[in-house]
Protein backbone atom coordinates (compact mmCIF):
# COMPACT_ATOMS: atom_id res chain seq x y z
CA UNK A 1 0.00 0.00 0.00
CA UNK A 2 1.49 3.62 -1.32
CA UNK A 3 0.86 6.42 0.67
CA UNK A 4 2.09 9.43 -1.39
CA UNK A 5 2.83 11.83 1.78
CA UNK A 6 3.68 15.07 2.58
CA UNK A 7 5.59 15.02 6.17
CA UNK A 8 3.38 18.47 6.64
CA UNK A 9 0.36 17.75 5.27
CA UNK A 10 -2.58 17.09 8.17
CA UNK A 11 -4.58 14.51 5.72
CA UNK A 12 -1.36 12.67 4.95
CA UNK A 13 -1.25 12.51 8.66
CA UNK A 14 -4.53 11.36 9.11
CA UNK A 15 -3.33 8.53 7.19
CA UNK A 16 0.00 7.83 8.42
CA UNK A 17 -1.82 7.89 11.84
CA UNK A 18 -4.43 5.61 10.97
CA UNK A 19 -1.99 3.17 9.78
CA UNK A 20 0.20 3.48 12.79
CA UNK A 21 -2.98 2.70 15.37
CA UNK A 22 -3.73 -0.14 13.77
CA UNK A 23 -0.49 -1.81 13.09
CA UNK A 24 -0.50 -1.49 9.65
CA UNK A 25 2.90 -0.70 7.13
CA UNK A 26 2.57 1.70 4.54
CA UNK A 27 5.24 2.93 1.79
CA UNK A 28 5.71 6.24 1.64
CA UNK A 29 6.44 7.76 -1.10
CA UNK A 30 7.54 11.43 -0.68
CA UNK A 31 6.19 14.01 -2.54
CA UNK A 32 7.40 17.79 -2.88
CA UNK A 33 4.32 19.58 -1.96
CA UNK A 34 6.42 22.62 -1.25
CA UNK A 35 8.62 24.25 -2.63
CA UNK A 36 8.15 21.80 -5.83
CA UNK A 37 4.70 21.47 -6.17
CA UNK A 38 4.84 18.51 -7.26
CA UNK A 39 0.99 17.27 -6.37
CA UNK A 40 0.34 19.92 -9.79
CA UNK A 41 3.04 18.24 -11.80
CA UNK A 42 1.77 15.57 -14.42
CA UNK A 43 2.60 12.32 -12.61
CA UNK A 44 -0.04 12.99 -9.81
CA UNK A 45 -2.42 14.66 -11.84
CA UNK A 46 -2.75 11.46 -13.68
CA UNK A 47 -3.14 9.68 -10.65
CA UNK A 48 -5.51 12.83 -8.69
CA UNK A 49 -7.10 15.20 -11.28
CA UNK A 50 -8.23 16.89 -7.88
CA UNK A 51 -4.37 17.87 -7.30
CA UNK A 52 -4.66 17.37 -3.82
CA UNK A 53 -2.55 14.25 -1.23
CA UNK A 54 -2.67 12.04 0.36
CA UNK A 55 -3.44 9.53 -2.71
CA UNK A 56 -3.25 6.14 -1.45
CA UNK A 57 -2.39 3.88 -4.03
CA UNK A 58 -3.28 -0.57 -3.47
CA UNK A 59 -3.18 -2.43 -6.62
CA UNK A 60 -6.19 -1.11 -8.76
CA UNK A 61 -7.65 1.01 -5.84
CA UNK A 62 -6.74 4.51 -6.18
CA UNK A 63 -8.12 6.68 -2.94
CA UNK A 64 -7.88 10.43 -2.93
CA UNK A 65 -9.97 11.15 0.07
CA UNK A 66 -8.87 11.35 3.24
CA UNK A 67 -12.02 9.95 4.42
CA UNK A 68 -12.51 7.27 2.15
CA UNK A 69 -8.49 6.40 2.80
CA UNK A 70 -9.19 6.16 6.75
CA UNK A 71 -12.58 4.00 5.89
CA UNK A 72 -9.83 1.55 3.49
CA UNK A 73 -7.32 1.32 6.27
CA UNK A 74 -9.33 0.65 9.31
CA UNK A 75 -11.12 -2.04 7.07
CA UNK A 76 -8.57 -3.19 6.37
CA UNK A 77 -6.54 -3.55 9.36
CA UNK A 78 -9.02 -2.81 12.25
CA UNK A 79 -12.94 -2.77 11.57
CA UNK A 80 -13.62 -1.85 15.25
CA UNK A 81 -13.04 2.12 14.28
CA UNK A 82 -15.50 1.76 11.74
CA UNK A 83 -17.66 2.01 14.48
CA UNK A 84 -20.30 -0.95 15.99
CA UNK A 85 -23.08 -1.21 12.64
CA UNK A 86 -25.68 0.69 14.69
CA UNK A 87 -27.07 2.85 12.01
CA UNK A 88 -26.92 5.85 14.47
CA UNK A 89 -23.34 4.92 14.80
CA UNK A 90 -22.87 4.74 11.27
CA UNK A 91 -24.59 7.93 10.54
CA UNK A 92 -22.55 10.39 13.22
CA UNK A 93 -19.13 8.96 11.76
CA UNK A 94 -20.17 9.68 8.42
CA UNK A 95 -21.53 13.13 9.93
CA UNK A 96 -17.94 14.11 11.38
CA UNK A 97 -16.32 13.21 8.32
CA UNK A 98 -18.00 14.94 6.16
CA UNK A 99 -17.59 17.98 9.45
CA UNK A 100 -13.87 17.66 9.16
CA UNK A 101 -13.99 19.17 5.42
CA UNK A 102 -14.97 22.19 7.02
CA UNK A 103 -12.19 21.91 9.45
CA UNK A 104 -9.60 21.21 6.50
CA UNK A 105 -11.17 24.22 4.70
CA UNK A 106 -11.26 26.63 7.78
CA UNK A 107 -8.28 26.10 10.23
CA UNK A 108 -6.44 23.96 7.13
CA UNK A 109 -6.71 26.99 4.72
CA UNK A 110 -5.43 29.73 7.70
CA UNK A 111 -2.35 27.71 8.50
CA UNK A 112 -1.34 27.22 4.60
CA UNK A 113 -1.70 30.97 4.84
CA UNK A 114 -0.20 31.89 8.05
CA UNK A 115 2.56 29.37 7.26
CA UNK A 116 3.39 29.08 3.58
CA UNK A 117 2.01 31.99 1.92
CA UNK A 118 -1.25 30.48 -0.12
CA UNK A 119 -3.51 32.90 -1.04
CA UNK A 120 -6.97 33.85 0.92
CA UNK A 121 -8.97 35.63 3.43
CA UNK A 122 -7.33 35.06 6.86
CA UNK A 123 -10.04 36.75 8.91
CA UNK A 124 -12.96 34.52 6.79
CA UNK A 125 -11.09 31.40 7.98
CA UNK A 126 -10.33 32.31 11.19
CA UNK A 127 -13.97 32.81 12.09
CA UNK A 128 -14.99 29.63 9.82
CA UNK A 129 -12.63 27.60 11.78
CA UNK A 130 -13.64 29.12 15.38
CA UNK A 131 -17.57 28.23 14.16
CA UNK A 132 -16.44 24.66 13.50
CA UNK A 133 -14.52 24.50 16.87
CA UNK A 134 -17.21 25.50 18.98
CA UNK A 135 -19.64 22.99 17.12
CA UNK A 136 -16.99 20.40 18.04
CA UNK A 137 -16.70 21.55 21.22
CA UNK A 138 -20.21 21.53 22.26
CA UNK A 139 -20.40 17.95 20.97
CA UNK A 140 -17.45 16.81 22.87
CA UNK A 141 -19.02 18.22 25.71
CA UNK A 142 -21.74 16.44 25.24
CA UNK A 143 -19.60 13.36 25.17
CA UNK A 144 -18.39 13.85 28.04
CA UNK A 145 -21.52 13.75 29.79
CA UNK A 146 -22.19 10.55 28.58
CA UNK A 147 -18.88 9.17 30.09
CA UNK A 148 -17.68 8.81 26.32
CA UNK A 149 -14.21 10.24 25.64
CA UNK A 150 -14.29 10.37 21.94
CA UNK A 151 -16.40 11.93 19.09
CA UNK A 152 -18.97 9.13 18.53
CA UNK A 153 -18.77 6.20 20.91
CA UNK A 154 -16.68 5.10 24.29
CA UNK A 155 -13.81 4.15 22.02
CA UNK A 156 -12.26 5.84 18.98
CA UNK A 157 -13.06 5.68 15.42
CA UNK A 158 -11.94 7.16 12.81
CA UNK A 159 -14.29 9.84 12.49
CA UNK A 160 -11.94 11.13 15.35
CA UNK A 161 -9.02 10.68 13.26
CA UNK A 162 -10.73 12.78 10.86
CA UNK A 163 -11.08 15.63 12.99
CA UNK A 164 -8.09 15.71 14.80
CA UNK A 165 -5.09 16.64 12.76
CA UNK A 166 -7.04 19.74 11.57
CA UNK A 167 -7.97 20.62 15.28
CA UNK A 168 -4.54 20.26 17.10
CA UNK A 169 -2.79 22.73 14.48
CA UNK A 170 -5.54 25.13 14.54
CA UNK A 171 -2.52 27.39 16.45
CA UNK A 172 -0.26 27.26 13.58
CA UNK A 173 -3.22 29.67 11.30
CA UNK A 174 -3.59 31.40 14.46
CA UNK A 175 -6.59 29.89 16.24
CA UNK A 176 -6.18 29.44 19.68
CA UNK A 177 -7.53 26.37 21.47
CA UNK A 178 -7.07 27.89 24.65
CA UNK A 179 -11.23 28.36 24.74
CA UNK A 180 -12.12 24.59 24.49
CA UNK A 181 -11.56 22.69 27.13
CA UNK A 182 -13.74 19.45 25.80
CA UNK A 183 -11.82 19.38 22.91
CA UNK A 184 -7.70 19.74 24.75
CA UNK A 185 -9.20 16.58 26.78
CA UNK A 186 -10.31 15.06 23.70
CA UNK A 187 -6.54 15.91 22.18
CA UNK A 188 -5.16 14.05 25.25
CA UNK A 189 -7.27 11.17 24.72
CA UNK A 190 -6.11 10.72 20.93
CA UNK A 191 -2.87 11.60 21.67
CA UNK A 192 -2.95 8.94 24.46
CA UNK A 193 -3.87 5.90 22.34
CA UNK A 194 -1.69 3.01 21.64
CA UNK A 195 1.06 3.56 18.82
CA UNK A 196 -0.11 7.37 18.23
CA UNK A 197 2.61 9.21 16.16
CA UNK A 198 3.37 12.50 15.92
CA UNK A 199 3.59 15.12 13.40
CA UNK A 200 5.52 18.23 13.54
CA UNK A 201 3.44 20.86 15.43
CA UNK A 202 1.55 18.25 17.27
CA UNK A 203 3.51 16.67 19.96
CA UNK A 204 3.67 13.05 21.50
CA UNK A 205 2.68 13.37 25.61
CA UNK A 206 5.95 14.04 27.41
CA UNK A 207 4.32 15.40 30.36
CA UNK A 208 2.38 11.85 31.02
CA UNK A 209 5.84 10.42 31.76
CA UNK A 210 6.55 9.21 35.22
CA UNK A 211 8.45 11.72 37.44
CA UNK A 212 11.44 11.47 37.54
CA UNK A 213 12.16 12.45 41.17
CA UNK A 214 10.00 9.34 42.31
CA UNK A 215 7.11 10.93 44.37
CA UNK A 216 5.81 8.44 46.91
CA UNK A 217 3.18 5.96 45.67
CA UNK A 218 -0.46 6.41 46.51
CA UNK A 219 0.19 2.76 48.33
CA UNK A 220 3.31 4.34 50.92
CA UNK A 221 0.79 6.58 51.80
CA UNK A 222 -1.86 4.38 52.50
CA UNK A 223 -0.06 2.43 54.62
CA UNK A 224 0.78 5.40 56.90
CA UNK B 1 11.92 52.19 13.51
CA UNK B 2 14.22 50.56 15.60
CA UNK B 3 17.20 48.54 14.41
CA UNK B 4 18.92 51.50 11.89
CA UNK B 5 22.04 49.27 11.55
CA UNK B 6 20.43 46.44 10.40
CA UNK B 7 19.04 48.65 7.08
CA UNK B 8 22.32 47.90 5.66
CA UNK B 9 22.49 44.38 6.10
CA UNK B 10 21.58 41.64 3.18
CA UNK B 11 18.45 39.70 3.78
CA UNK B 12 17.08 37.18 1.64
CA UNK B 13 13.37 38.11 -0.18
CA UNK B 14 12.94 34.60 -2.50
CA UNK B 15 14.10 31.72 -4.17
CA UNK B 16 16.35 32.20 -7.40
CA UNK B 17 14.26 28.88 -8.95
CA UNK B 18 10.79 30.33 -8.26
CA UNK B 19 11.59 33.95 -9.76
CA UNK B 20 9.23 35.02 -11.75
CA UNK B 21 8.39 38.02 -14.34
CA UNK B 22 5.28 39.18 -12.89
CA UNK B 23 7.31 39.38 -9.64
CA UNK B 24 6.08 38.89 -6.16
CA UNK B 25 5.15 41.27 -3.45
CA UNK B 26 6.87 40.61 0.01
CA UNK B 27 7.95 43.07 3.00
CA UNK B 28 11.80 43.76 4.22
CA UNK B 29 11.77 45.48 7.52
CA UNK B 30 8.34 46.52 7.22
CA UNK B 31 8.53 47.83 3.99
CA UNK B 32 6.98 46.20 0.74
CA UNK B 33 9.04 45.13 -2.13
CA UNK B 34 8.87 43.71 -5.24
CA UNK B 35 10.56 40.76 -6.27
CA UNK B 36 10.89 39.97 -9.90
CA UNK B 37 12.92 39.04 -12.75
CA UNK B 38 14.22 40.81 -16.01
CA UNK B 39 14.03 38.66 -19.68
CA UNK B 40 17.03 36.90 -18.89
CA UNK B 41 15.92 35.68 -15.79
CA UNK B 42 17.93 38.11 -13.22
CA UNK B 43 16.37 39.18 -10.27
CA UNK B 44 14.88 42.76 -9.60
CA UNK B 45 13.58 43.98 -6.36
CA UNK B 46 12.14 47.50 -5.80
CA UNK B 47 10.38 49.22 -3.42
CA UNK B 48 6.43 50.21 -3.76
CA UNK B 49 7.83 53.74 -4.83
CA UNK B 50 9.83 52.18 -7.65
CA UNK B 51 13.66 52.35 -5.81
CA UNK B 52 15.82 49.74 -7.30
CA UNK B 53 17.47 47.70 -4.42
CA UNK B 54 20.25 46.13 -4.17
CA UNK B 55 20.72 42.89 -5.33
CA UNK B 56 22.58 39.37 -4.98
CA UNK B 57 21.82 36.08 -5.72
CA UNK B 58 23.88 33.58 -3.97
CA UNK B 59 22.85 30.09 -1.71
CA UNK B 60 19.94 29.67 -4.03
CA UNK B 61 18.13 32.55 -2.68
CA UNK B 62 18.17 36.00 -3.95
CA UNK B 63 19.14 38.95 -1.20
CA UNK B 64 18.68 42.16 -0.77
CA UNK B 65 18.90 45.97 1.30
CA UNK B 66 16.71 48.50 2.21
CA UNK B 67 20.11 50.31 2.76
CA UNK B 68 23.89 50.35 1.29
CA UNK B 69 25.20 47.09 2.32
CA UNK B 70 29.54 47.91 3.01
CA UNK B 71 30.52 44.77 1.86
CA UNK B 72 29.29 41.98 -0.28
CA UNK B 73 27.06 38.67 1.26
CA UNK B 74 29.24 36.49 3.55
CA UNK B 75 31.22 33.58 2.36
CA UNK B 76 30.27 30.28 2.81
CA UNK B 77 33.37 28.65 1.13
CA UNK B 78 32.05 24.88 2.01
CA UNK B 79 28.95 25.27 -0.22
CA UNK B 80 31.24 26.08 -2.77
CA UNK B 81 32.98 22.31 -2.93
CA UNK B 82 32.05 20.20 -5.60
CA UNK B 83 29.76 17.20 -5.38
CA UNK B 84 27.56 18.76 -2.40
CA UNK B 85 23.75 18.58 -3.26
CA UNK B 86 22.59 22.35 -3.07
CA UNK B 87 18.99 21.62 -1.33
CA UNK B 88 16.20 24.44 -1.37
CA UNK B 89 13.71 24.07 1.59
CA UNK B 90 11.35 26.34 0.61
CA UNK B 91 9.91 29.30 2.82
CA UNK B 92 7.91 29.19 6.34
CA UNK B 93 6.07 31.55 7.49
CA UNK B 94 6.66 32.47 11.53
CA UNK B 95 4.96 34.68 14.08
CA UNK B 96 8.02 35.42 15.78
CA UNK B 97 11.01 38.15 16.27
CA UNK B 98 13.82 37.33 12.99
CA UNK B 99 16.48 37.39 15.97
CA UNK B 100 14.11 34.60 18.26
CA UNK B 101 14.42 32.36 15.35
CA UNK B 102 18.05 32.75 14.63
CA UNK B 103 18.71 32.19 18.45
CA UNK B 104 16.44 28.98 18.57
CA UNK B 105 18.75 27.75 16.02
CA UNK B 106 21.70 28.14 18.13
CA UNK B 107 20.04 26.08 20.80
CA UNK B 108 21.08 22.53 21.09
CA UNK B 109 19.55 21.68 25.14
CA UNK B 110 15.95 21.86 23.23
CA UNK B 111 16.65 18.78 20.91
CA UNK B 112 15.74 15.43 22.73
CA UNK B 113 12.15 17.63 23.64
CA UNK B 114 11.04 19.27 20.67
CA UNK B 115 12.76 16.85 18.25
CA UNK B 116 12.36 13.87 20.10
CA UNK B 117 14.08 10.71 18.69
CA UNK B 118 15.56 12.79 15.76
CA UNK B 119 18.24 15.51 16.85
CA UNK B 120 17.60 14.08 20.76
CA UNK B 121 16.17 11.84 23.16
CA UNK B 122 15.89 11.16 26.92
CA UNK B 123 17.94 10.82 28.62
CA UNK B 124 20.62 12.30 26.46
CA UNK B 125 19.64 15.45 27.31
CA UNK B 126 23.29 16.76 28.59
CA UNK B 127 24.79 19.72 26.84
CA UNK B 128 28.35 19.32 27.12
CA UNK B 129 30.60 22.01 27.47
CA UNK B 130 31.93 23.53 24.23
CA UNK B 131 33.31 26.91 23.02
CA UNK B 132 32.10 29.84 22.05
CA UNK B 133 33.17 33.27 20.58
CA UNK B 134 32.81 36.44 18.96
CA UNK B 135 35.56 36.64 16.16
CA UNK B 136 37.05 40.11 15.86
CA UNK B 137 38.39 39.62 12.67
CA UNK B 138 35.59 38.13 10.60
CA UNK B 139 33.30 39.68 13.28
CA UNK B 140 30.73 36.79 13.73
CA UNK B 141 30.11 34.32 16.43
CA UNK B 142 31.47 31.13 16.17
CA UNK B 143 30.37 28.11 18.70
CA UNK B 144 32.68 25.02 17.99
CA UNK B 145 33.21 21.76 19.67
CA UNK B 146 29.56 21.04 20.09
CA UNK B 147 28.88 17.62 20.62
CA UNK B 148 25.13 15.59 21.46
CA UNK B 149 24.09 12.52 20.92
CA UNK B 150 21.40 12.09 18.30
CA UNK B 151 19.26 9.22 17.07
CA UNK B 152 18.64 10.28 13.66
CA UNK B 153 21.44 13.05 13.17
CA UNK B 154 20.38 13.78 9.49
CA UNK B 155 18.57 11.51 6.75
CA UNK B 156 21.53 10.12 5.57
CA UNK B 157 21.90 8.34 9.36
CA UNK B 158 21.44 5.05 10.29
CA UNK B 159 21.07 4.43 14.05
CA UNK B 160 21.55 7.07 16.91
CA UNK B 161 25.48 8.78 16.71
CA UNK B 162 27.17 11.54 18.53
CA UNK B 163 27.24 14.58 16.36
CA UNK B 164 29.49 17.61 16.16
CA UNK B 165 28.36 20.67 15.51
CA UNK B 166 29.40 24.39 14.75
CA UNK B 167 27.20 27.21 14.67
CA UNK B 168 28.54 30.71 12.80
CA UNK B 169 26.88 33.80 12.69
CA UNK B 170 27.51 36.40 9.91
CA UNK B 171 24.88 38.02 9.97
CA UNK B 172 21.82 39.57 12.48
CA UNK B 173 19.48 37.19 10.73
CA UNK B 174 21.80 34.21 9.05
CA UNK B 175 22.97 31.12 10.95
CA UNK B 176 25.13 28.59 9.36
CA UNK B 177 25.54 25.37 10.77
CA UNK B 178 28.36 22.47 10.46
CA UNK B 179 27.71 19.34 11.11
CA UNK B 180 29.09 15.80 10.95
CA UNK B 181 28.36 14.29 7.75
CA UNK B 182 27.54 10.55 8.22
CA UNK B 183 28.47 9.47 4.68
CA UNK B 184 31.41 11.49 4.65
CA UNK B 185 33.07 12.05 7.91
CA UNK B 186 36.19 14.04 6.94
CA UNK B 187 33.50 16.64 5.65
CA UNK B 188 30.98 18.63 7.29
CA UNK B 189 27.48 18.90 5.94
CA UNK B 190 26.14 22.77 5.86
CA UNK B 191 22.85 23.50 6.68
CA UNK B 192 21.68 27.24 7.36
CA UNK B 193 19.01 29.44 8.61
CA UNK B 194 18.58 32.38 6.37
CA UNK B 195 16.10 34.79 7.86
CA UNK B 196 13.83 37.46 6.25
CA UNK B 197 12.88 40.31 8.55
CA UNK B 198 8.98 40.91 7.64
CA UNK B 199 8.57 43.08 10.88
CA UNK B 200 9.82 43.05 14.30
CA UNK B 201 7.42 40.30 15.31
CA UNK B 202 7.36 38.26 11.90
CA UNK B 203 9.52 36.73 9.99
CA UNK B 204 9.91 34.02 7.16
CA UNK B 205 12.64 32.14 6.96
CA UNK B 206 14.16 30.53 4.27
CA UNK B 207 15.94 27.13 5.24
CA UNK B 208 19.14 25.85 2.68
CA UNK B 209 21.69 23.09 3.20
CA UNK B 210 24.75 22.27 1.13
CA UNK B 211 25.08 18.33 2.24
CA UNK B 212 27.02 15.23 1.01
CA UNK B 213 24.26 12.81 0.26
CA UNK B 214 24.40 11.27 -3.42
CA UNK B 215 21.74 8.76 -2.24
CA UNK B 216 18.64 9.95 -0.42
CA UNK B 217 16.00 11.64 -2.87
CA UNK B 218 16.05 14.97 -2.89
CA UNK B 219 12.34 15.39 -1.96
CA UNK B 220 13.53 13.39 1.17
CA UNK B 221 16.14 15.98 2.10
CA UNK B 222 13.68 18.71 1.96
CA UNK B 223 10.88 16.98 4.03
CA UNK B 224 13.77 16.01 6.68
CA UNK B 225 14.53 19.95 7.10
CA UNK B 226 11.21 20.98 6.94
CA UNK B 227 9.83 18.44 9.48
CA UNK B 228 13.10 20.02 12.08
CA UNK B 229 11.83 23.13 11.30
CA UNK B 230 7.88 22.85 11.68
CA UNK B 231 8.52 21.52 14.78
CA UNK B 232 9.96 24.24 15.91
CA UNK B 233 7.80 26.85 14.78
CA UNK B 234 4.95 26.12 17.17
CA UNK B 235 7.23 26.97 19.93
CA UNK B 236 8.93 29.73 18.58
CA UNK B 237 5.27 31.75 18.08
CA UNK B 238 4.78 31.15 22.10
CA UNK B 239 7.78 32.55 22.93
CA UNK B 240 7.41 35.53 25.62
CA UNK B 241 8.27 38.42 25.24
CA UNK B 242 8.03 38.14 21.64
CA UNK B 243 11.11 40.38 20.93
CA UNK B 244 14.23 38.80 21.67
CA UNK B 245 15.28 40.40 25.52
CA UNK B 246 18.80 42.15 24.87
CA UNK B 247 18.76 43.48 28.88
CA UNK B 248 20.55 41.35 30.81
CA UNK B 249 17.81 41.38 33.87
CA UNK B 250 15.26 39.55 31.80
CA UNK B 251 16.68 36.02 31.89
CA UNK B 252 19.21 33.60 33.45
CA UNK B 253 21.38 32.01 30.86
CA UNK B 254 22.63 28.77 32.14
CA UNK B 255 26.49 27.21 30.65
CA UNK B 256 24.43 25.22 27.56
CA UNK B 257 23.20 29.03 26.28
CA UNK B 258 26.18 30.56 25.90
CA UNK B 259 25.51 30.83 22.37
CA UNK B 260 22.97 32.96 22.63
CA UNK B 261 24.65 34.57 24.96
CA UNK B 262 27.80 35.53 22.91
CA UNK B 263 24.72 36.21 20.10
CA UNK B 264 22.86 38.29 21.97
CA UNK B 265 25.94 40.43 22.92
CA UNK B 266 26.67 40.58 19.49
CA UNK B 267 23.57 42.20 18.53
CA UNK B 268 23.60 44.75 20.87
CA UNK B 269 27.26 45.85 20.13
CA UNK B 270 26.24 46.06 16.57
CA UNK B 271 22.64 47.86 17.75
CA UNK B 272 21.19 45.10 15.49
CA UNK B 273 18.21 45.29 17.03
CA UNK B 274 15.38 44.85 15.18
CA UNK B 275 12.84 42.49 16.80
CA UNK B 276 14.96 43.25 19.96
CA UNK B 277 13.58 44.32 23.03
CA UNK B 278 15.91 46.73 25.19
CA UNK B 279 14.82 47.43 28.00
CA UNK B 280 12.74 44.37 30.45
CA UNK B 281 8.93 45.41 30.38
Amino acid sequence: MILYDYILSPGCYKARLMAALTGLELTLRAVDFHPGAEHRGPELLALNPAGSIPILVDGDLVLTESAAILVYISGKAAPAWLGNGQPATNARIQQWLSFSARLTASLGGARLHEMLHRPGDIVALRAAGVTALRELEAALFEQRLKNEAFLVTDRPTIADIACFPYVALAPDGGVSLDAYPSIRLWMRAVRSLEGFIEMPGIHRLHELKPDPHGLPSSSEAVEE
Amino acid sequence: MSGEAMIDQWYPVGLISQLLAKGRQTLLMGETIYVSCNAVGKAIVTTSDGRDLPVTERYGHVWSSLGLPAAPLFDIPEAEQPGRRLVDVGVVRVRCSPLRAVENFLDIAHFPFVHTDILGAEPHTEVENYKVEIREDADEVWATQVKFYQPQAARSASGGITTEYMYRVPAPTCSILYKTCPPRPSEWDVITLFVQPLTEELCDVWPWMALFDDETPMTDLIHFQQMIFLQDRSILENQIPRRLPLDPGMEIPTRADLTSVAYRRWLKRHAFTYGAQLVAQ
